[in-house]
């Protein structure tokens, strides 16, 4: 319902909230002062370290803060550094710093621009870029990850030269052999679109591939599977199986940068849900709060029950709407109470294994299930509880409509927290062998002193040195004995 | 604004156990119709008799159990069971025998181990061969199906209900005149009678593949298991498994010896065949989970149907096979579990 008009631009809220802590990796760390203004695309967060990445900001204006606040990241909604942005209206650029030729250079300048994986996941894309594994395979990421999400799908309809010249540009950083483009097959104007701009372009190394529209296919460990066959080992990432994955966003972020010059200061998110009067996908400044997106929106229609940041699979609900969109935000539901779950309880399991038909990496969650009531850890680990991408589709097709997902988290942190405590009591363990074990190295060093000594005592020398210390005892004896 | 917060995910289900056992009741009705055009409205009065006791037993075992009555009596999974078990009966049986053969499924199948979910055996057969077992002459009260041209009338539903309620039919009618042994019964007295096999499929039940009117009922109980099968409420490794099994062994034994042993096409048509694959060996509960272990499940319960039918000391083995198998799930489920994805082959 969001794909019915063109992507929806011109939104500049007054004050905008920029977290440091967008990214997958450490925060950045703020450069600018309060008082201080700033243009658009200015860097006011430089990389926080490896994995990090540069914050920009979003408009042109003036700092009005710099201060910690609740910001939903990736991990949920945590407490990070904000930079508040009062914006002035002029949108007054910055300079931009012109693209390096060398290759190194290249990289660095996409990790300060602040580029990051668009999907979702935030994954700093100049670590993935410069990662020299043997990566044969670049796909390009056109399936979006969740039902409700149309983003891709827009972008890629609406700038594919843009896209398609960002994913080349990747390509030629990856030195990968071959590129698939990835686009779910009821898309079929996103793929036309990229087509034809690949046609456009000259370019013939780029292969198009419909996966078919099951979620989670824009998973990309699924997808690396759809497309090559290939598995990525448990535990790892597409590097693993020779893949690079790329979300379509980013390659358009990227050729914004090397075209124009602009570090990644928007990203293009999907409203949508019955609780919004104008559903769109709507090009947003990083740091725009969720009201003003919503009431760019046209505002919340009826009763709005459920505020899901992401979509309704694997989006998570926020109490609030004065919470910043950021990088990793790709779609806001307004939802009413009667397109959305509601926990009104659960019959046992019936053991029907529908979990398990629908399960992307194989798992058997009804058996996970058993295992993680009674926190039965090894069994978990055999059954592979840290293999599940908490995709939630055997919640949906669960009959007794058990919160399958909602009870894995919460074995995977219990889980987490146990095996912390093994670790340290491990560690406990290990250090008291070894004061057990210098313990006895001091008392063995003792022994031998006192074997060298008694071996002393046995020699010659010894023995006259015995008889005359004896004779002074004796002495001294005497001539106490003699003052009484 | 303040939402609510709720963790993912936030999509709307696409079932619900009561809908489910609603679809398995949906599935059996043109089965039920069937029997009830050749065998009277005595299925349909067992029906009703053990869903009553399974329903008060549901309720008395959680009380006793101190769980929530009304979701689980609404859930309509003690209904299947009793349905199940009203297939299983004779038409002609007094009220106690669905009674108690409920009152085992419910109590002692199923809350003795732990109600919904937890039980090892199946209940419906669990109560079926509580009966079998404890009552064997009242479980012989088959009647003749329709037009089998037996000489006598066929009992009605006035008589059916009468029966039920106090064990005895009409002067005119005796039990033992108008009851008549099943397809399977004739083939094994036969056999052990010394008759040859065309002798005994020679008499009236016979004609068509499992006898009259079990044909239509056993057909259109596959047509409820298609209908199951094509909802996705079941799959088919269960029900494949199981009749591949049986139609093997038995076609194999008949062109050994056609004179001893049955096609595969009675086996397949007369007794529970059908109804086992497709309704009973299925039941989600105690059955195998995994893919790889429902094939082994359908096939274990496949081979010993047709080993109980042949050799054993009951004329159909449907409801041992099931009880037998069930004992092996756990062990099926350990062992036969697919391989995750991203970890060695």
């Amino acid at each position: 319902m969001s794909t019915g008009t063109p992507i929806a631009r011109g939104l500049l809220p007054e004050r905008l909230i920029i977290p440091m802590d967008q990214q997958a990796g450490p925060a950045a760390v703020p450069v600018v002062e309060v008082g201080q203004r700033v243009r658009k695309g200015e860097m006011i967060g430089r990389p926080g370290g490896l994995r990090s990445a540069g914050v920009h900001a979003s408009a042109s204006g003036t700092i009005g803060a710099i201060r910690e606040g609740p910001v939903p990241t990736v991990n949920g909604l945590t407490t990070s550094l904000c930079v508040h942005l009062q914006t002035d209206g002029r949108d007054e650029q910055a300079p931009s710093e012109g693209w390096p030729r060398e290759r190194d250079a290249r990289i660095d300048a996409i990790c300060n621009a602040g580029i990051v994986g668009l999907g979702g996941a935030v994954f700093s894309t100049a670590e993935k870029l410069r990662d020299d594994a043997e990566c044969d395979l670049l796909i390009l990421n056109g399936a979006e990850c969740e039902p409700y999400i149309s983003c891709d799908d827009m972008l890629m309809r609406e700038h594919p030269l843009e896209v398609v010249r960002g994913a080349l540009a990747m390509m030629d950083l990856t030195g990968a052999e071959s590129t698939v483009f990835a686009v779910e097959r009821d898309k079929p104007d996103a793929l036309r679109a990229v087509r034809e701009a690949a046609a456009q372009l000259g370019d013939t190394r780029i292969e198009f591939a419909r996966v078919p529209t099951v979620y989670p296919a824009g998973g990309e460990r699924q997808l690396v599977e759809l497309l090559t066959g290939r598995e990525v080992p448990s535990g790892s990432y597409p590097p693993a199986a020779g893949c690079i994955c790329q979300n379509v966003g980013t390659a358009f972020a990227l050729d914004r940068f090397m075209r124009r010059g602009e570090p990644l200061t928007s990203r293009i998110v999907t409203v949508t849900g019955n609780g919004v009067a104008h559903p769109a996908n709507v090009e947003v400044p990083i740091g725009t709060p969720i009201g003003d997106l919503i009431h760019f929106c046209g505002g919340y229609r009826g009763d709005v029950t459920r505020l899901i940041l992401g979509g309704n699979m694997m989006g998570y609900a926020l109490p609030g709407d004065n919470l910043p969109i950021t990088k990793a935000g790709n779609c806001i539901v307004a939802a009413h109470a009667d397109e959305i779950r509601e926990s009104t309880g659960e019959w046992p399991c019936i053991r029907c294994g529908d979990c398990a038909d629908v399960c992307p990496p194989r798992l058997l969650p009804q058996q996970l299930l058993r295992a993680a009531t009674v926190r039965d850890f090894d069994q978990l680990d055999s059954l592979g509880l840290n293999d599940c991408i908490e995709c939630g589709c055997c919640d949906i097709a669960c009959p007794s409509q058990i919160a399958l997902t909602e009870r894995f988290r919460q074995a995977k942190q219990a889980w987490a927290v146990v095996s912390q405590r093994a670790a340290m009591a491990d560690l406990a363990t290990r250090r008291h062998r070894r004061k057990l074990a210098r313990l006895a190295a001091q008392t063995e060093d003792i022994h031998r002193q006192q074997d060298d000594l008694i071996a002393a005592i046995g020699s010659e020398d010894s023995r006259a040195m015995i008889e005359a210390a004896v004779a002074r005892a004796s002495r001294r004896r005497g001539e106490s004995d003699t003052a009484h | 604004m303040r939402f609510e917060l709720k963790p993912p995910p936030h999509a709307l289900p696409t079932t619900s156990v009561p809908k489910v056992m609603r679809h398995v009741i949906y599935a059996l009705a043109p089965a039920a119709f069937a029997h009830v055009w050749f065998f009277g409205w005595g299925i349909c009065i067992n029906a009703l008799i053990a869903t009553a006791a399974a329903l008060g037993a549901e309720a008395l075992m959680l009380r006793v159990r101190s769980r929530p009555v009304k979701p689980a009596l609404l859930d309509g999974t003690a209904t299947v069971t009793a349905v199940l078990l009203a297939f299983a009966i004779p038409p002609l049986a007094p009220w106690w025998v669905p009674v108690i053969g409920a009152v085992s499924a419910i109590v002692l199948a199923k809350h003795l181990y732990g109600g919904l979910g937890s039980n090892l055996f199946n209940p419906a057969m669990v109560g079926y061969a509580v009966l079998l077992i404890s009552f064997p002459v009242e479980m012989t009260y088959w009647l003749p199906p329709r037009g089998a041209e037996l000489g006598h009338s066929p009992v009605g539903a006035w008589d059916s209900l009468r029966f039920a309620v106090t064990g005895s039919l009409p002067q005119a009618l005796a039990v033992d005149a108008v009851t008549q042994a099943t397809p399977l019964d004739l083939v094994r007295e036969g056999l052990t009678s010394m008759q040859t096999l065309a002798e005994v499929q020679a008499g009236p039940l016979f004609g068509g593949m499992g006898g009259r009117g079990w044909d239509w009922v056993n057909s259109l109980i596959a047509v409820g298991g298609l209908y199951l099968l094509f909802r996705g409420i079941i799959r088919w490794h269960i029900p494949v498994s199981m009749l591949a099994a049986i139609a093997v062994l038995a076609a194999v034994f008949h062109t050994l010896d056609a004179s001893r042993f049955a096609s595969a096409s009675f086996h397949l048509f007369s007794g529970a065949s059908l109804l086992g694959a497709f309704f009973i060996a299925t039941d989600p509960v105690s059955a195998a989970t995994t893919n790889r272990g429902r094939l082994i499940y359908g096939a274990g319960i496949g081979i010993l149907v047709y080993a109980i039918r042949t050799w054993g000391g009951y004329p159909d083995g449907v409801a041992f096979a099931v009880l037998l198998m069930n004992a092996t799930v756990p062990l099926l489920d350990r062992y036969t579990r697919p391989r995750i994805y991203g970890r060695p082959r």
